[in-house]
């Protein structure tokens, strides 16, 4: 007899999501993905200035809030095909980035390892010997036996007061659980000083971004920091120097820590590169922008189909009809309603938000998240198609740090692991670490490029936006952590008219589009293993390799006092 | 010494955001010592964490919902600030409980926590909050003040 277990809410994310799954001898063999939330920010844009939308819809979430107004601005400028100073875009370029970093390295550390790190075992570990083991792997500086006995001893006097705090929630001793004490102990450490380390990557985006959270700089048209090499009060040569030693902190972590313990726990669960596999059809945009107009990028972007590398497509402009003639949304599984028909499928610019909720359908409505297509399919959006596409199209960064992680997951496993294991749950992890380091590296760069122009004496950073009579449309991409976001406006003589959001959680967690195809959760998740289903730890990590973050919305449903997961038989 | 007067909550929620519409008014209004830092936090999270280090007194203003009618304002201290983040009286608190749980962990966390709040009349979408909470954030405002006094903190109105 099949059980249907229900995770509601799915923790360790921000926003409200909702899983279904039916398992059936211990696998999963059908799956829903809700979203709780209902996002109408769009209708609140509407009537108002599109140069004040980047600071209302960077309120939408609780973490990627630059990501919206980066989106936003380049909505409107596309709109006004408005060059911005190049100045501006190295500035929102190392924003971006920073916080990308910064992201990824919560998101593994804080939100995911604990799927896979059993914090409880830590405790039994031999510190020596977890050193010895952490030293083996990469030369960081914190893998002394010395730090390892400090943390040990400190999760041993949380432990020991019965206060789990933030580690209260997770599955300790569960038998998916397979790392040795050691391998959890370093792990532990790692977690620690990772929370150290965020802060530089947070410290990056509050001086660029002259206030965190939620940057204040952004101006459509450029950014709003005046640059001086010695002036006081503006973007000195002082501030981005302190801005380089952070970047150097940062990159030390990442391509030291965070890149080998992905790869070595990759290793060790190399199990998991049979699961999760689901949506091959991989969207990116390309981003980090090299000149004003938006027609040369750093990081490539691209359609991959099948997950066949050959297959790779380009996006190559701001202005890319491909990707601009083939994203659409549809409600047919969503609670919305649009005005010609639900069985429809609508482009952004034509898009409405028209809630229409019904409670759960299993196969009618059943999520507030709409069901993104490109070119009428469902994509997997997300580090994992970034990586992808940049190989696909031979960024030599992206090749060398892929490489690098494959090599050490190969030695850890005793077997090759070859790309084809990016495919996975574990994989997603592994891109995401990948792309972290690719980020890292360019971050520097952005930060060279500033200074060689501002040496140049061009210390020009906004070109003001004038907004002529009639009607203009734009879309804003911008390849976020959590993969393809953008922005649809539509302006009629200076005013908004319509405005879309499509978010990377809506292509992944998309219900069923119009021609019932799952979207990207519920596709990986089938044939996921549940060894019990009271508690579906599994489902958890395979969900949690995404990033999942729904706050694009954050309308509250009551939650009090209900039990996180529910099974019943059916 | 350090104090942080932390705003939080989603202004595109009407009463929801009240938590920063108290912090705004407290900062265009008031002129606080250095050591008093006032924060929009939105509605983030982690990003907070450095600036929510060693603090030696930590003052959250917040929607709480804590059934009681609409626009009853509410002072949780002591016992009752773990309590606010254990349940879930707050729609973003888990974000904010994920900062101070770690917080806890490094051992840096705020030597007193107080959060100041007022039960929702709406949160539904809108940039304004309702009339009935828009007429309590002077209250709410004069309870932030009381609340930096007993931290020994006196503020001066702005001319």
């Amino acid at each position: 007899m099949s059980k249907r277990v229900t995770i509601d809410p799915v923790t360790r994310i921000e926003g409200h999501l909702r899983v279904d799954v039916e398992v059936d001898a211990g696998h999963v063999k059908k799956a829903w993905a809700s979203g709780q939330m209902w996002r109408g920010v769009e209708n609140i844009l509407i009537g108002r200035d599109p140069r004040d939308a980047w600071a209302i819809t960077q309120r939408i979430c609780g973490v990627c809030t630059t990501v919206h107004a980066m989106a936003s601005v380049r909505a409107v400028e596309n709109a006004l095909q408005l060059e911005i100073p190049i100045n501006a875009q190295y500035i929102r370029n190392m924003i971006m980035l920073a916080h990308g970093i910064h992201d990824h390295i919560v998101h593994f550390y804080h939100l995911s390892a604990l799927d896979w790190v059993d914090v409880v075992s830590a405790l039994q570990a031999d510190p020596g010997k977890a050193a010895s083991l952490a030293q083996s792997l990469s030369n960081w500086n914190g893998n002394s036996k010395a730090e390892f006995t400090k943390v040990q001893d400190r999760i041993k006097g949380f432990v020991g007061t019965g206060q789990l705090g933030i580690f209260t929630n997770g599955y300790w001793g569960h038998p998916a659980m397979k790392l040795s004490p050691e391998v959890n102990l370093m792990a532990v450490a790692h977690y620690l000083q990772a929370l150290e380390v965020q802060r530089y990557a947070n410290k990056i985006v509050s001086i660029l971004g002259s206030k965190s959270p939620h940057i204040q700089n952004v101006a459509v048209g450029g950014v709003a920091n005046a640059l001086s090499l010695e002036s006081q009060s503006v973007l000195t040569m002082e501030r981005l120097l302190a801005v380089k030693e952070w970047m150097i902190k940062l990159d030390d972590f990442v391509k030291n820590v965070y890149l080998i313990d992905v790869a070595a726990i990759g290793g060790f669960y190399a199990d998991w590169t049979k699961y999760g596999r689901g949506i091959t059809d991989y969207l990116s945009v390309p981003d980090i922008p090299l000149d004003g107009k938006g027609t040369v990028f750093a990081l490539p972007g691209g359609y991959i189909e099948g997950g066949k590398i050959e297959s790779h497509k380009p996006i190559t402009s701001f202005n890319d009809k491909y990707f601009l003639d083939g994203v659409s949304e549809a409600v047919t599984h969503s609670w919305y309603n649009y005005s010609g028909g639900n069985d429809k499928s609508l482009h952004p610019y034509k898009g409405e938000t028209t809630p229409n909720y019904t409670d759960f359908q299993d196969d009618g409505k059943y999520s507030w998240l709409k069901s993104p297509t490109f070119y009428g399919k469902p994509m997997q959006v997300g580090p994992l198609p970034r990586v992808l596409n940049m190989l696909a199209a031979g960024h030599e960064p992206t090749k060398k740090y892929a490489t690098a992680a494959l090599d050490l997951a190969s030695t850890v496993a005793g077997a090759k692991v070859g790309l084809d294991a990016l495919h996975s749950t574990i994989g997603r992890h592994a891109a995401r670490a990948v792309g972290c380091a690719v980020q890292s590296d360019e971050l520097m760069k952005q930060w060279d490029l500033l200074l060689a122009n501002m040496g140049k004496g061009d210390m020009k950073t906004f070109n003001k936006p004038t907004f002529p009579k009639g009607e203009q449309m734009g879309v804003g991409f911008h390849e976020a952590p959590r993969g393809v976001l953008s922005h649809w406006v539509v302006i009629e003589s200076g005013v908004i008219k319509n405005y879309q959001c499509v978010v990377p959680t809506t292509w992944n967690a998309a219900p069923r589009n119009e021609k019932n195809e799952p979207g990207a959760y519920e596709a990986c998740l089938l044939g996921n293993p549940v060894a019990d289903p009271e508690k579906p730890l599994e489902v958890l990590r395979t969900v949690h390799s995404f990033d999942p973050c729904l706050a694009c919305a954050v309308h509250v449903v009551d939650q009090e006092n209900n039990p996180v997961v529910t099974v019943r038989a059916v | 010494m350090r104090i942080v007067v932390l705003g939080v909550g989603n202004i595109l929620l009407s009463d929801e955001g009240v938590g920063v519409r108290v912090v705004e008014k407290l900062e265009a209004e008031y002129i606080v010592p250095p050591e008093v830092e006032i924060i929009d936090g939105g509605t983030c999270g982690m990003e907070m964490l450095d600036q929510l280090e060693d603090l030696d007194g930590l003052i959250v203003v917040d929607c709480v919902r804590h059934g009681q009618p609409p626009a009853t304002p509410v002072l949780l201290k002591g016992d009752q600030v773990p309590v606010f983040f254990k349940t879930k009286l707050s729609p973003h608190q888990i974000s904010l409980s994920d900062v101070l749980a770690s917080l806890e962990l490094t051992d840096t966390a705020p030597k007193t926590t107080v959060i100041i709040g007022i039960q929702p009349a709406s949160m539904s979408l809108g940039m304004e909050l309702t009339p009935e909470v828009a007429a309590r954030v002077p209250e709410l405002l004069a309870t932030t003040i009381a609340e930096l006094k007993v931290l020994g903190i006196t503020v001066e109105a702005r001319s």
